[in-house]
């Protein structure tokens, strides 16, 4: 499923704002993801992508504008209700429960939205089709002859793709990924690359990365932040050869490789 | 008289606030700048009260008696810093409130032990008697003794944290410990000498409150939770901070249980007034933090970012 | 590949420890009888009590990890109540037990959903604000005893069809407390690992990221707080039965404290945390009250040694888990 222009978007967010003090940290930012689309937000470090993302996620509460996802105005809801209405976000620095074993952590992630969480009489382990979800997304993973290990036991590309993969068990509609490539490898990253792949076929994608090859590797759209606003956006052709984006950004990067 | 009555309060809320202001800022620099919590802040208070009480009895002046407790104390608080809290600084927040909260329970029975439950600590005999500062307001000399004392501290502290090298590595410490530890400190000294600081601090206002409030064990716990409340108010890490929230936090206590019923006895019978007085004076202090923390959750003047 | 449900729960296995400890508790009067010592029985009760208490601030701090300093709020709240109740010429059982979990289940929905919306060491202040407010209103309330606290000469009466129990026999109280301990683990045993305790632990562990998977963080910690103080006003109500007498300092910080004690030393997150802990400090203070002056002396170099060299408690040392987990 491809977006058009006309259809509605996924994501719709308009005019959004946040400031800390004097500081604005996201500027009247417009962006719009469509469904089945990777969607990737570049930008120099500094330019408020992770507050952008934390705004998107509910995790910050915007001053200024709205957030529409699949029809409804989100922009005022807790970040929990985001979740379970189909908007998940992952984290740049990783975020995994430690006293859980790999495959409990993605059976929370599965439980958090599906049935009721407030049995407190009944064993969760007897919940056979929690822990088949769970079992599927470790296969998914790559994971699967880890499942009772440790978090600690992980390199850290398997974490990273925990993490990804605990973002994708509640089977949402749009996957916002901070940086998911943070701190790899060559070889990790392909394997990144490859799970966002596979990702993408079920989800809309707002990718957030650093990486410049891997987004214009992966992204149907771009959008370029610098100092909170969006100054380009498009396909990544024409991004890369968009003036204002070589000279804010992508020029120093192609310099310094 | 009633003008009286209140500018005399307000000179004991002032005192009060600034002697709170010395355990405050102990706390607030170990807190801070080690990120412990030290339950145990309070029961230096007391040692310093009990060494002071007897080295005066022992050489009949108070002046030796309380500079030698104050030597003292802060001597001991670096051998305990050294030997035993050092090895909590990595631990959660939940081993160090067991930890400190057992060296309460050890210092209170060893105080009993050594001291007995309590001992008599009078104010010196030249300043015992009244000052007259306005024409109608007599003064306790021992009283303005202890506020000049407590100003002598502010500035002299702020002087160390403000001005000194030493001051720079604890403030900086106090906002990014990383970065402080990268900048190639001697960490672990510096954090020993901060805790005999604080230590000493304790013992300063152990000796001065002494023959005031009466030196007896377990007194440590009671200014202690006002000491927390302070430094949550000021801000965690923050010297100022610990300054205007312990000047706030003592007047609030102070005018409250003196001057609130008087203004109670307005509306209400006199027993009611009496008892509702106190009581809400304690509970303000508490509803003061809440509000603040309601409006600048990271308190008063922050020192981390 | 291992599968990957829990091996079967051995039936036999899990229970037998907890049965022969139920059957020895159950035992216990009539064996301290045999052996001349009944004078323990009200130590043994005092025990459960304070198990009881133990166990609902396990519930909060161990399995949810909020650092809770205002905990005896409840209980002091829960002996108060009853107390009160008993004074004014209330003495029906089953009224003590509804208006103790009426108010403290209140207190706590109210100081919850204040405090909750706080974190860190700010949650700890808050906890211990409202709590020390408590301690001071019920020093101030001249007509129950105010700072001198309250005697009653009555005892909550419970019927049991043409049974009367009256607490203020040591036995009936025993057993009672026990009830309420034992229901209480097995609620807690299945709370554990049910969905419900596995969200909450998943919370303890990093709520921000409990949140983003759509968990309600905010409620799940409100309905734990408001569970484990309406837990511990119930044994704050069995206690003023046990004493015949409650003060201000039912609900001072110190007492807080202890009871965190308890929690820590028997084993944070742990079904049997809080029975552990309170057995091991009440006995130890029995113990050495009985043979020096300075007890608080030696339990606090006890404490000292558990932090320093046994950092998951009594339980922990015994089951050698590494950490209180889900798996």
């Amino acid at each position: 499923m491809t977006g058009t222009a006309t259809a509605a978007p996924l994501l719709d967010v308009r005019g959004l704002e946040k400031r800390f003090g004097g500081l604005v940290a996201t500027d009247r930012v417009d962006l719009r993801v469509d469904g089945g689309e990777i969607h990737a937000l570049i930008g120099p470090n500094g330019a408020g992508k992770t507050t952008l993302v934390a705004q998107l996620g509910g995790q910050l509460a915007s001053d200024r504008g709205t957030i529409v996802f699949a029809g409804d105005d989100i922009t005022a809801w807790p970040t929990h209700r985001r979740a379970r209405h189909g908007l998940a976000r992952s984290f740049q620095t990783t975020r995994l429960f430690r006293s859980a074993s790999v495959i409990d952590n993605l059976a929370l992630a599965v439980q958090a939205v599906t049935g009721s969480n407030l049995d407190a009489w009944r064993p969760a382990r007897r919940d056979r089709a929690l822990f088949e979800r769970a079992r599927e997304l470790l296969d998914t993973l790559g994971l699967g002859a880890k499942a009772a290990h440790a978090i600690d036991q992980l390199s850290h590309g398997e974490r990273r793709a925990l993490e990804v993969g605990m973002t994708f068990a509640s089977r949402p509609r749009l996957l916002l990924l901070d940086e998911p490539m943070a701190g790899m490898g060559r070889d990790e990253s392909a394997r990144m690359e490859a799970l966002i792949g596979v990702v993408r076929t079920q989800c809309a994608v707002l990718l957030i990365e650093h990486d410049v090859d891997a987004v214009f590797r992966l992204a149907d759209r771009v959008s370029v932040l610098v100092g909170g606003r969006v100054v380009a956006s498009g396909t990544p052709g024409a991004v890369r050869s968009d003036p204002a984006v070589i000279a804010a950004y992508l020029g120093d990067d192609a310099g310094a490789a | 008289m009633a003008g009286v009555l209140v500018l005399e309060q307000s000179l004991n809320g002032l005192q009060f606030g600034l002697m709170l202001f010395l355990l405050a800022a102990g706390l607030t620099l170990v807190f801070g700048v080690m990120d412990m919590i030290n339950l145990a802040h309070g029961s230096l208070y007391m040692v310093g009260a009990f060494l002071a009480a007897w080295l005066v009895a022992l050489t009949g002046s108070f002046l030796l008696g309380v500079v030698g407790a104050v030597a003292l104390t802060a001597v001991f608080g670096m051998a305990l810093e050294a030997g035993l809290l050092r090895t909590l600084y990595a631990r959660d927040h939940l081993s160090q409130v067991l930890a400190t909260f057992a060296l309460i329970l050890i210092l209170n029975d060893g105080v009993k032990m050594i001291f007995g439950n309590d001992l008599p600590l009078s104010a010196p005999a030249a300043l015992a008697g009244p000052v007259e500062l306005l024409p109608g307001l007599q003064y306790p000399a021992y009283r303005l003794l202890i506020l000049g004392v407590g100003v002598a501290l502010a500035v002299l502290l702020w002087l160390l944290v403000q001005k000194t090298r030493m001051g720079a590595l604890v403030r900086a410490g106090a906002s990014n410990r990383e970065m402080a530890t990268a900048m190639g400190t001697d960490i672990p000294r510096l954090f020993t000498i901060v805790f005999g600081i604080g230590a000493a601090l304790c013992a300063v206002a152990g000796a001065l409150l002494g023959p005031l409030l009466a030196v007896q064990v377990g007194m440590g716990e009671n200014i202690l939770i006002l000491a927390f409340v302070v430094i949550v108010i000021g801000g965690i890490g923050s010297i100022r901070g610990a300054l205007v929230g312990a000047i706030l936090v003592g007047a609030i206590d102070t005018l409250g249980r003196t001057l609130l019923q008087h203004v109670l006895r307005e509306f209400l019978p006199p027993q009611w007034a009496s008892a509702a007085g106190p009581a809400i004076a304690s509970i303000a202090v508490y509803v003061f933090m809440a509000i603040v923390l309601a409006i600048k959750p990271q308190g008063l003047f922050p020192a981390r970012t | 590949m291992a599968p990957i449900e829990a091996k079967p729960l051995g039936l036999r296995g899990a229970l037998l420890l907890p049965l022969c400890a139920l059957a020895i508790a159950i035992a216990l009067p009539f064996v301290l009888r045999a052996f001349g010592l009944d004078f323990y029985l009200s130590l043994a009760s005092r025990i459960v009590v304070y198990a009881i208490a133990a166990t609902s601030l396990n519930l909060v701090l161990g399995y949810a990890g909020l650092v809770s300093f205002g905990h005896a709020a409840f209980f002091g709240l829960g002996a108060y109540v009853t107390a009160i109740m008993i004074s004014e010429g209330v003495q029906s059982g089953p009224l003590h037990l509804a208006a103790t979990i009426a108010v403290t289940a209140l207190a706590a929905l109210v100081i919850g959903a204040i405090s909750l919306r706080t974190r860190g060491v700010y949650f700890i202040m808050i906890t211990l604000a409202f709590a020390q407010m408590l301690f001071y209103l019920a020093n101030s309330v001249k007509g129950y005893g105010g700072d001198e606290g309250l005697n009653i000469r009555a005892r909550s009466l419970f019927s049991l069809g043409p049974y009367l129990l009256d607490l203020k026999n040591p036995l009936a109280l025993y057993y009672v407390a026990l009830a309420v301990l034992v229901i209480a683990l097995v609620a807690l045993a299945r709370f554990a690992p049910s969905r419900f305790g596995r969200a909450v632990l998943a919370l303890r562990d990093d709520d921000v990221r409990a949140e983003a998977l759509g968990f309600p963080t905010y409620r799940y910690k409100l309905v734990v707080f408001v569970v484990a103080g309406a837990l511990g006003g119930i044994a704050g109500a069995l206690s003023v039965n046990l004493q015949g007498y409650v003060s201000p300092n039912a609900l001072h910080w110190t007492q807080s404290g202890t009871l965190m004690v308890m929690v820590i030393l028997g084993g944070v997150a742990t079904v049997s945390g809080g029975l552990a802990g309170a057995a091991v400090l009440l006995l130890l203070q029995e113990v050495l009250a009985t043979t020096t002056e300075h007890h608080e002396f030696w339990t606090g170099w006890v404490l000292l040694a558990v932090v320093l060299f046994a950092r998951q408690g009594i339980v922990g040392l015994w089951t050698r888990r590494r950490a209180p987990s889900l798996s």
